[in-house]
């Protein structure tokens, strides 16, 4: 078993009050870190070399340093918006401890002398709200938020801000944006957020989970945790596994370990007996990996090197029984939907890779299509304001080399369906179309 | 290729692909900021907007909690609750219905105050049969107006799928006998499916659940549970009508 950090008795019951989380020594470590310098405190995260936990893995410490000095009026808004798909290791932090995220956060913010701090959290998660809320009012209360906290001479105010629905708001300049109470379109960067981000002024984003490890650096010291995982990828990791395992949930695990180590060892793997067919290994943005896949260690540099990524820690498994095709389907629906339409290649191209794909479905496409697709994908990859589209690209990118066979095969067999009852076919489209279409008419 | 194409469907407007924009007027002039003094605005709504404006730096911030709240009223963000909104921020209704029209949860088809039950029909959820569940959710709902169905983005509880949120209690992983249940138990004002209730669910970790946690129903005597929340703390800035929240005490045979 991995070292249990995050999750360390996480089910006590109580543990979302005030009271619980300070039996257990909650909030001992912002005492200490009041008592250190910004800068020490600062040294101590960056030591941990502890990366984003959010998706795009960027040391937190480096991010933190980024932000200018000086008396400014900056922000801290924590990224609750978890909508990736496959993963809810958030929630459960969320919902369970947020007093652990609420000590977090104000540690962050004395390191970077951030005076205004918001959580973001996805409007769906009402229940995870609740508790943030009700946290955050315990916390006040007891001078870890507010004015002169803990007679230290500095000040945080914290916002619970609850969003309405969009996976787009994950993003962080997305988020930026529907924060200040606009559509949430990403913006050009530069200028990066450290720089300039909401209303205008410097802004630290992090993650929940990111912000949650830091009571647990602070205890342990910078270099200790270190030591844990691997020199790339240090501490633990929250890994959401969801899809064709027997027990699907969050597991909290030391980087590094082997990924079937987690499929199978933890999660249970297939309920069917079947072997892995494919599975996303960061959420479903991640480029698909296969059963030849399953040893690569569970860090952030190998899984870069297995030509996908660590993401947000999401893995979703699909066994043999599954169709490639339809699961190709769900993403470029959904990706496609939540488009926001600033860039044009996302926009057109997750819309057009939607269409495609239906064609496949239909019977009317043929082997060449499968060619555009995949250059369409290489045309959406870079070539936007954020990763969303990059995001549709490249897991049906990689599924389209990793399955061209079963494609072919897909579209030689849907094509002599429709050939054979035509009509069937038109109605069952019909069905699809009405109930989750790419644009639902509002 | 063969002769025979098959017939494209279409959509009744002809294209293949749901939903156009409506087109604008151009005889109309486009709407200023209301004026306070001839647009009306509920008190509670007035007061729950404002204590909303005052938590930002920018009153813009609140346009979200601002809409969730004129929509728990209206049942939808129809004309009359957009003004509303845009008399007390002092914002155009323009800027405020290019908002609502970003976000899934603002809902923007006429409709009455309902029940909210979106299902999560994204992978993880469908490669565990989403989609019928879905289609059977849509059946037990039938042509109740108070039950609102919907397929959703991922929920983020993939743990418990497939999953549905009705008025934003998880639930799962269900079945789809379950469906008739959710209507049932909305119709009768009582908790949804307590013993699916995401918010009673243990870590699967084994370390911390002592490797005993196996992939069923709660304990009911050890729920990992919002405890310590009273009814009004949960209900405060909740947006939308929501069900009581209360955790029951007694496992409810169901």
């Amino acid at each position: 078993m991995s070292k249990i950090l995050l999750f360390d008795n996480i089910d006590e019951p109580g543990l979302n009050t005030l009271e619980v989380y300070q039996r257990r020594g909650g909030y001992e470590m912002l005492r200490k870190a009041l008592t250190m310098t910004p800068e020490d405190v600062l040294a101590q995260l960056s030591d941990s070399a502890v990366r984003g936990r959010g998706g795009a893995g960027f040391p937190m410490g480096r991010k933190i340093s980024f932000l200018p000095r000086g008396d400014l009026q900056k922000y801290l808004v924590c990224n609750a918006d978890e909508s990736e798909p496959g993963t809810f290791k958030d929630r459960e932090l969320m919902q369970k401890t947020p007093h652990m995220l609420i000590e977090g956060l104000v540690i962050a913010a004395y390191a970077a002398q951030i005076s205004h701090a918001f959580i973001y959290v996805r409007g769906e998660y009402q229940l995870q709200a609740d508790i943030i809320e009700a946290a955050i009012a315990e916390a006040d209360g007891a001078g870890y938020l507010g004015e002169n906290i803990l007679e230290s001479g500095f000040s945080l105010s914290l916002v619970l801000h609850r969003g309405a629905g969009a996976y787009i708001c994950g993003e962080e300049t997305g988020l930026l944006d529907s924060l200040e109470g606009k559509r949430g379109n990403p913006r050009l960067k530069p200028p990066f957020p450290a720089i300039e981000g909401l209303y205008a002024g410097p802004t630290l984003i992090n993650n929940v989970e990111t912000l949650s490890t830091v009571p647990t650096i602070m205890r342990l010291g910078g270099a200790e945790y270190a030591e844990i995982g691997t020199q790339g990828s240090t501490g633990t990791k929250l890994v959401s596994i969801s899809g064709d395992v027997k027990r699907p949930g969050n597991y909290e695990i030391e980087l590094g370990i082997p990924s079937r180590e987690i499929i199978y060892g933890l999660a249970g793997g297939p309920p069917s007996g079947l072997e892995i067919k494919f599975w996303f290994p960061g959420g479903s943005s991640a480029p698909v990996l296969t059963k030849d896949d399953l040893d690569v260690p569970y860090d952030f540099d190998s899984m870069a090197k297995a030509g996908s990524m660590l993401g947000s820690g999401a893995i979703i498994i699909a066994d043999e029984s599954r169709s490639v095709l339809d699961t190709a389907l769900k993403l470029a629906k959904f990706y496609a939907h939540e488009s926001c339409g600033k860039c044009v290649p996302c926009r057109e191209g997750t819309n057009w890779t939607h269409k495609m794909l239906m064609r496949i479905k239909t019977g009317e496409a043929t082997p060449m299509d499968l060619d555009i697709m995949a250059s369409v994908q290489e045309q959406i990859i870079g070539n936007c304001l954020c990763v969303l589209g990059d995001a549709m690209a490249m897991p049906i990118g990689s599924m389209v080399e990793k399955f061209r066979p079963e494609l072919e095969a897909e579209i030689e067999a849907a094509r002599e369906r429709a050939e054979a009852a035509p009509e069937q076919n038109v109605v069952a489209l019909g069905v699809a179309d009405e109930h989750a279409g790419p644009m639902p008419v509002h | 290729m063969s002769s025979g194409r098959i017939p494209v469907p279409r959509f009744g407007h002809g294209s293949r692909v749901p939903g156009w924009d409506e087109a604008v007027d151009l005889t109309k002039d486009p709407a200023v900021v209301p004026d306070p003094a001839t647009n009306p605005v509920p008190d509670e709504l007035r007061a729950e907007i404002e204590a909303a404006m005052a938590k930002y730096p920018d009153r813009r911030s609140a346009a979200i909690p601002a809409l969730h709240a004129a929509q728990a009223l209206h049942g939808w963000c129809s004309p009359e609750a957009i003004d509303q909104v845009a008399t007390v921020m002092q914002l155009t209704p323009a800027y405020l219905t290019s908002v609502a029209t970003f976000y899934d949860m603002l809902e923007l088809t006429p409709r009455p105050p309902h029940n909210d039950v979106y299902v999560c029909t994204n992978i993880s959820c469908s490669l565990l049969g989403a989609d019928e569940l879905f289609d059977a959710m849509v059946g037990a709902a039938g042509g109740d107006e108070s039950v609102h169905v919907s397929s959703f983005e991922c929920l983020g509880a993939c743990d418990i799928a497939p999953m549905a949120s009705v008025n934003g209690e998880y639930v799962g992983p269900l079945v789809l006998a379950d469906c008739e249940q959710i209507v049932a138990d909305l119709a009768a004002g009582r908790p949804v499916l307590p013993d699916k209730q995401l918010r009673h669910r243990r870590c699967v970790d084994p370390s911390v659940s002592g490797g005993t946690q196996e992939f069923s129903a709660p304990d009911h005597d050890q729920r990992a549970d919002a405890a310590g929340l009273s009814a009004a703390d949960q209900s405060a800035d909740r947006p939308g009508p929501s069900a009581p929240l209360q955790r029951p005490d007694t496992p409810t045979e169901n």
